[in-house]
C-alpha cells in the first residue's frame, strides 16, 4: 500500500503569497537600515530576517507538513545552534 | 519486482544533510558575532563600503528564485513538464546573475585594495580586516554553494527533459529543491550582517 500519498502541493497564489511576503520583508529591512536607531538596528534586522527564514522554512520548503521526525531534528537543530550562541557569548561577552 | 524507493527516507537523509550545513554557517555566524561584539564601530565601517542596492538586489534574485524552484516541484506534481522546465531553467539563471553580481563586488573590492592579506586591511584597523576576511570567506564559502545548487538544479533539469523525474518520482528534484532553499536562508541571514550593519 502506498503511503506516500501525502505529498501536499502548494498552489502557484499561494508560493507567490509567501514570495510577496518576503520582498515586503526585504523592502522594509533595507528601508529601517537607513534610519539610525544606534544598536537597535541589528536586532531589528536580524528579527525581520529570522521571519523571512521561517516562511522560506514552512512554505518554500513544506516544513509545515512534514512528519514528526523531520519537525523534530530540525528544532532540534537549531536548538543546538542556541547553544552554540549562546554558550559562546557566555563566554565572549565577560571578556573585553 | 523493482524494490520499494522510500521517499521520506530520501527527504530525512537530506534534512540530516542540510542540519549540518546550518552547523557549518552557524559556526562562521557565530565567529562574526563574537568579533562584531568585539568591534562594533570597525564592523559598522567596513559594512559602509559594502553596497546595499546590489545587496538587496541579490536578496531579492534569490528569493525569487526560491518561489520558482518551489513553483517546479508544484508544476512536476502536476505532471506540467514544460512549466517544471521553464521554473528551472528559470532559477538556474537567478543563480547565475547571483554569481554575476558577486563578481563585479569582489571585483569593486579587489581593485581598491580590498581583499585578504592585502596591504590596506594588514596595515589598517584589526577590526575592518577581520571584517573584510569574514565576509570574503562567508560570501565565498556561500558562493560556493551556489554554484553547488545550480549543478544540482541543472542535472535535476536534465532528469526532468528525460522524464526520469516526473511526477510519481521527483525527490531528485525536492531534494535539489531544499538544497538551493537553504542557499537563499544563508543569504537571508548574509544579507544583513554584512551590508546593513552600519
Amino acid at each position: 500500500m502506498d503511503q506516500q500519498e501525502n505529498h501536499h502541493v502548494l498552489s502557484f497564489t499561494q508560493l507567490g503569497v509567501v514570495l510577496a511576503i518576503l520582498l515586503v520583508l526585504t523592502g522594509i529591512t533595507v528601508g529601517v537600515s537607513y534610519i539610525h536607531l544606534g544598536f537597535l538596528n541589528i536586532p531589528i534586522a536580524l528579527a525581520i530576517a529570522c521571519t523571512k527564514v521561517t516562511f522560506v522554512l514552512l512554505f518554500f520548503m513544506h516544513l509545515k507538513y512534514e512528519g514528526r521526525i523531520i519537525n523534530i531534528s530540525f528544532i532540534s537543530t537549531v536548538g543546538v545552534l542556541f547553544i552554540l550562541i549562546g554558550l559562546t557569548f557566555w563566554d565572549v561577552a565577560y571578556r573585553y | 519486482m523493482s524494490s520499494q524507493i522510500d521517499r521520506t527516507g530520501i527527504k530525512i537523509g537530506m534534512w540530516l544533510f542540510l542540519y549540518s550545513e546550518i552547523i557549518l554557517f552557524g559556526g562562521l555566524f557565530v565567529l562574526y558575532a563574537a568579533y562584531l561584539y568585539r568591534y562594533p564601530e570597525f564592523f559598522a565601517e567596513g559594512g559602509k563600503e559594502l553596497n546595499r542596492v546590489i545587496g538587496a538586489i541579490n536578496t531579492i534574485v534569490l528569493l525569487i528564485s526560491s518561489f520558482t524552484v518551489a513553483a517546479s516541484i508544484t508544476a512536476i506534481q502536476r505532471n506540467a513538464k514544460k512549466q517544471t522546465i521553464v521554473f528551472l531553467v528559470f532559477s538556474i539563471f537567478c543563480g547565475f546573475v547571483f554569481l554575476v553580481n558577486k563578481y563585479f563586488e569582489w571585483g569593486a573590492k579587489i581593485h581598491h585594495d580590498i581583499y585578504p592579506n592585502s596591504e590596506t586591511l594588514v596595515s589598517g584597523e584589526p577590526g575592518v580586516n577581520i571584517f573584510f576576511g569574514l565576509y570574503y570567506t562567508i560570501t565565498g564559502l556561500h558562493g560556493l554553494h551556489v554554484i553547488i545548487g545550480m549543478i544540482l538544479l541543472s542535472i535535476s533539469l536534465v532528469l526532468v527533459i528525460k522524464g526520469k523525474v516526473n511526477s510519481s518520482q521527483f525527490s531528485m528534484l525536492d531534494n535539489s529543491g531544499l538544497y538551493w532553499h537553504l542557499v537563499d536562508l544563508i543569504w537571508i541571514f548574509v544579507f544583513p550582517l554584512f551590508y546593513l550593519v552600519l
